[in-house]
């Protein structure tokens, strides 16, 4: 999921009974499936939850950027390099219609860069990992995409309008990097032993956190209940995860590479792998800021926004005299 | 602190014979540069034939709590519609 353990300020789900009339008319609208549009009523404490949800969502297709930008310019053939420009200009496309969707609910974009940059708001975990080699590019579509999908998906049906159009299209997309990820994996995994041994190390690497980006397990995810009611949230972290390693499983078989998990086997009763949890002690420790890459990506982005700044502004003051000039004549 | 660049909507037109439609919005100093960004942030994928955009600032909206009576003339019209007349079979197609 591209959005991690995000509060709610709700002490657990009020029954019908114990909501106002008007919260009542709005959960009763949520349950019969409407869509909430930007200047219509709506609780406090959903419109503050979808800002850091949103919010956090757009931080993370931004920042997911700087991993993958790491190899364009070391992308192995002109074609690959054209790809990647384009699955990495996607990411950035799926940040704006992020940003806008969370700015209609009257917080500006300026406050939320400026809430990244200082730390107050949080992107996807996944993205505190480095790449180290062009099979780490394959991995992170294939899975880190792949992880995305399966959470985006339910979410075009979430209750707010503008983040539904929003997923609407980025699922529309996605699916062009989650295969072009797949493609670099089969090509490495069917070359020479060593492209290989780099896919499978690629593999051994992104996989368990890969399965950290769903959040911790249901029993302590804290503010799941609320969401869900809510319809900003679908499914279980669970219930995500177990269909990732379900659908992912079989494509590594496929391509002859091997899930990094001893205790992986096919549970014939529930339908599905059993599966190892990842390290969530490591999972926190990178949340708190202390992954491999936390300081790398958000210097990454606060230099960018600082060094863009004349720009943006020259631009600015350009389009005012302009409009001045026609003003007076 | 630099200032924030102002939001524009952005409409496209799909398909020739069409009609613009709205996609969503973006920031750009001006009407210009709204429409190059709105290229490269909406029709990535020959999403288009042509682009508008307007700053949303001028768009004036209908409030969503005016909804019931701004619409409630139209609900008791049915006879706008075709099907309220009963046209005998005999008549032929009409």
């Amino acid at each position: 999921m591209y959005a991690q353990m995000v509060r709610t300020d709700s002490d657990g789900v009020k029954s019908l009974d114990e909501m106002s009339p008007q919260e009542r008319a709005f959960q009763e609208r949520i349950d019969r499936g409407e869509k909430i549009e930007p200047k219509e009523w709506m609780p406090e404490a959903y419109r503050k939850t979808l800002v850091r949800q949103i919010g956090q969502h757009a931080h993370s297709e931004i920042v997911g950027q700087l991993p993958e930008g790491n190899w364009i310019t070391r992308a192995p053939t002109l074609e690959r390099k054209a790809i990647l420009l384009a699955k990495v200009q996607d990411e950035a496309g799926h940040g704006l219609y992020l940003y806008c969707a969370a700015e209609t609910l009257g917080v500006s974009r300026d406050e939320l860069l400026d809430k990244l940059h200082s730390g107050k708001m949080k992107y996807s975990s996944i993205f505190n990992y480095p790449t180290l080699n062009w099979a780490d590019i394959g991995a992170i579509g294939w899975l880190v995409d792949g992880a995305a999908i399966m959470n985006q998906v339910p979410l075009q049906r979430t209750s707010y309008g503008p983040y539904s159009r929003a997923m609407i299209r980025i699922c529309k997309e996605e699916s062009f990097h989650q295969r072009q990820g797949y493609d670099i994996m089969m090509k490495m995994a069917r070359g020479t032993p060593a492209q290989k041994a780099m896919a499978q190390d690629a593999l051994n690497r992104f996989w368990y956190p890969s399965l950290m980006m769903f959040g911790p397990s249901d029993k302590d995810s804290v503010h799941s209940a609320q969401s869900m009611a809510w319809k900003i949230k679908i499914n279980t972290n669970d219930e995500l995860r177990q269909k990732f390693v379900d659908q992912t499983v079989p494509q590594a078989e496929f391509i002859g590479l091997t899930i990094p998990d001893d205790k992986l086997a096919w549970n014939e009763e529930k339908g599905g792998y059993d599966f190892s949890e990842p390290d969530w002690s490591e999972f926190y420790e990178v949340i708190a800021g202390n992954g491999p890459c936390n300081r790398e990506r958000l210097g990454a982005r606060v230099k960018a926004w600082e060094d863009g700044a004349w720009f943006r502004d020259g631009l600015l003051a350009h389009a005012r005299k302009k409009e001045g000039r026609r003003a007076a004549a | 602190m630099s200032h924030e660049w102002p939001l524009w909507e952005v409409f496209i037109r799909g398909q020739h014979g069409l009609n613009h439609r709205h996609v969503g919005s973006l920031h750009a100093p001006d009407a210009e540069m709204a429409i190059r960004h709105a290229r490269d942030v909406y029709t990535r994928r020959n999403e288009g034939v042509s682009i508008w955009v307007v700053r949303s600032s001028d768009i004036a909206a209908s409030s969503p709590s005016d909804k019931g009576p701004l619409f409630e003339p139209a609900n008791s019209k049915i006879y706008r519609h075709p099907t309220f007349f009963k046209i005998p079979d005999e008549a032929g197609h009409m």
